[in-house]
């Protein structure tokens, strides 16, 4: 009998093995010396000790996670941080209690910056007081044994970039969410991942056995239980294998329809490596990129828009205006909304800024003779949306054409994402095509955020209602002849594509890691339904 | 040993898009530990002041785009400390290409 047994959701497809490792709780129990000069070397030694930790962390981090851990070091390395900590402990505290009280004061400091980009270093200074205080406690960084499967109530993403996932292991939350950070790290590394395992009964370096391909979690198991984890997981390896060998043929299903599968850009680069004929072209090319630091020229965007243009010869390329706003600032441009979910976001932002607007427009109308180019707008809801953006690429456009510049209008079509457009899509018929973003429909319709731990299970694209709005969008593009596509995280997920092209997508747009599996999981599928053989 | 000659001050405009964040922060205050010269800034030119070699007094002016940034130095290469850090602020502190966070 295998000790016991746990199942949850998946966030990363894969099978594990190894000994498990809970994640420490943060309680701290300090000790006090009650000498205040041994306590004062001791957070000496703590601050130096985290510095330390911090570097090495470094080492192996890219470039934007090495910015962020600079920053930590060069902050243990003030004094000033410190000093009111030390004039404390002069005063008679205890080392530990010294420095949280410190940085409470220095968190606060920047939790009430008018400026949410200060506001937000208030998490960086906590993670500084947390390591601190666990060198004070002399509690171990978290290091947990390679290959091991790593079990916490949540897991950070400093956290999972800590660890070492060369040799395997796997991940097992009880909280956690398929949506979160963490998540989309461990499937883009293919680190197998669970969220949503309540009941683990298992002791620390018990062997597990992680099927983040089910669901499930053997603790201790039996020969039995090996036995099958060994046989699942070898086919489920087999399959990858096999997705990835025929990773460049045309997806069609078991009943024969064939499906376009295109793939989701966040930059030019992310081309640089793919091979072109493994995919039907980009369903979505992001543009926020661009706009990471502040406003860019029209010479920079035509730039980026041609390199991927030109990377796809005849192939669609569809790029979405700018999607600013909601979880995604952008320093002098969005606002600090209360609510910035239902604010100004999206093509709301863009009209609002026509000034930043023309520019895009005007890249996009220039890049557009340099391949087959498609336009998109964000969080469109009402057509006069649609009416406003597509006469701002006509005056653009006539701009370009008295001043002799090369350029061409690109079809002009929306992402369907707010739920009125979903519900009642003939308002939008003027589209030249439409593409389902499928995480902010659900979350929408679900009324449940995509990053809100809490809320995880109500964040289900598989919900009926969900999927009946998509279908509904399906069978209104197929009787108008507008074309339909679908380019949020669903259009890779194993589980839910068939589900997707039973409601009548013909069109998927996935990241560039799961198109194997996604072009494998369609051609094990239907897109008819048996029974009555309606789509 | 204090000495007129040895004093330098300057201002200059903060371009760069988020103002002094984490990374300019970073950038600045480690070119100031380069010179011996005792460095100051302040977003006002009658202060208050604070220390430019430190990132937490530097991060805490939380001074945003658009600020003036007052800069002061003291001591044997003043001059030359002002002068660098004008430049690093006039070139948006060598920064390009940073990343925003990006979601489906």
């Amino acid at each position: 009998m295998s000790k016991s047994r746990a199942s949850g959701s998946v966030a990363s497809i894969g099978y594990a093995s190894g000994p498990l490792f809970f994640l420490s709780v943060d309680a701290v129990a300090y000790m006090p010396s009650g000498v205040a000069d041994e306590e004062a070397v001791r957070l000496r030694a703590a601050l130096t000790s985290a510095a330390e930790s911090v570097a090495t962390l470094m080492q192996s981090a890219d470039e934007e996670a090495a910015g962020i851990l600079e920053f930590q070091i060069a902050m243990l390395d003030d004094e000033s941080l410190s000093e009111p900590a030390f004039a404390a402990i002069a005063a008679g505290a205890n080392a530990a209690d010294a420095w949280s009280d410190a940085m409470a004061d220095e968190i606060q400091g920047y939790e009430a910056a008018e400026d949410a980009y200060f506001r937000a270093r208030s998490s960086d200074l906590r993670d500084i007081a947390a390591r601190v205080l666990r060198k004070l406690s002399g509690v171990a960084e978290l290091a947990p044994p390679q290959g091991a499967i790593i079990a916490g109530k949540d897991l950070t993403p400093t956290q999972f970039l800590a660890m070492d996932w060369t040799r395997g292991g796997g991940i097992v939350l009880k909280a956690g969410s398929p949506a979160s950070h963490v998540a989309m790290l461990a499937r883009s590394r293919a680190v197998p991942m669970l969220v949503g395992v309540d009941s683990l009964e298992a002791a620390n370096g018990d062997l597990v056995l992680l099927d983040a391909e089910h669901g499930s979690v053997v603790v201790g198991p039996d020969a039995e239980a090996q036995r099958a984890f060994m046989s699942a997981s070898a086919a489920h390896r087999d399959r990858v294998q096999h997705a990835q060998l025929r990773v460049r043929d045309r997806a069609v299903t078991v009943d024969g329809v064939a499906i376009d599968v295109l793939v989701n850009i966040a930059e030019p680069a992310d081309v640089r490596s793919l091979d072109l004929a493994s995919c039907d072209g980009v369903g979505l090319m992001r543009t926020e990129f661009l706009f990471g630091h502040g406003l860019p020229d029209e010479a920079t965007q035509y730039a980026a828009y041609r390199t991927v243009l030109e990377w796809a010869g005849d192939k669609p390329v569809t790029i979405r205006t700018v999607d600013a706003g909601g979880d995604k600032p952008v320093p002098g441009y969005t606002l600090d909304e209360t609510n910035p979910f239902l604010g100004l976001r999206g093509i709301r932002l863009s009209l609002s800024r026509p000034d930043v607007f023309r520019v895009q427009a005007r890249a996009l109308l220039r890049a557009a003779v340099h391949g087959n180019l498609k336009v998109m707008f964000p969080m469109v809801t009402i057509a006069r949306e649609l009416a406003e953006a597509a006469q701002l690429f006509e005056l653009e456009a006539k701009g370009l054409a008295a001043a002799g510049i090369p350029h061409r209008m690109p079809p002009l079509g929306i992402m369907v994402e707010v739920p009125a457009v979903a519900i009642s899509p003939e308002g939008l018929a003027a589209a030249a095509f439409f593409s389902i973003g499928s995480n902010d429909l659900t979350q929408y319709v679900m009324a449940a955020g995509r990053d809100n731990n809490a809320v995880s299970m109500l964040n289900d694209v598989r919900n009926p209602a969900v999927i009946a709005l998509i279908g509904q969008v399906a069978r209104f593009g197929a009787a108008k002849a507008i074309p339909v596509s679908l380019c949020g995280d669903a259009g890779g997920d194993p589980a839910a594509i068939p589900a997707l092209l039973k409601a009548g997508l013909r069109s998927l747009s996935v990241t560039p890691a799961q198109l194997p599996l996604a072009k494998a999981t369609i051609a094990a599928s239907r897109a008819m339904d048996p029974i009555d053989g309606a789509a | 040993m204090k000495d007129t000659r040895d004093l330098a001050e300057a201002q200059v405009l903060i371009t760069h898009e988020v103002g002094l964040h984490a990374r300019p922060s970073v950038k600045l205050t480690k070119l100031a530990k380069g010179f011996a010269a005792r460095t100051a800034l302040a977003l006002h030119a009658d202060g208050p002041w604070v220390d430019a070699k430190s990132i937490v007094k530097v991060m805490a002016t939380k001074a945003p785009k658009g600020s003036t940034l007052y800069l002061r130095a003291e001591g044997e290469d003043a001059a030359g400390a002002i002068a660098a850090l004008v430049d690093l602020v006039r070139r948006d502190f060598d920064e390009v290409g940073a990343h925003v966070e990006v979601k489906g």
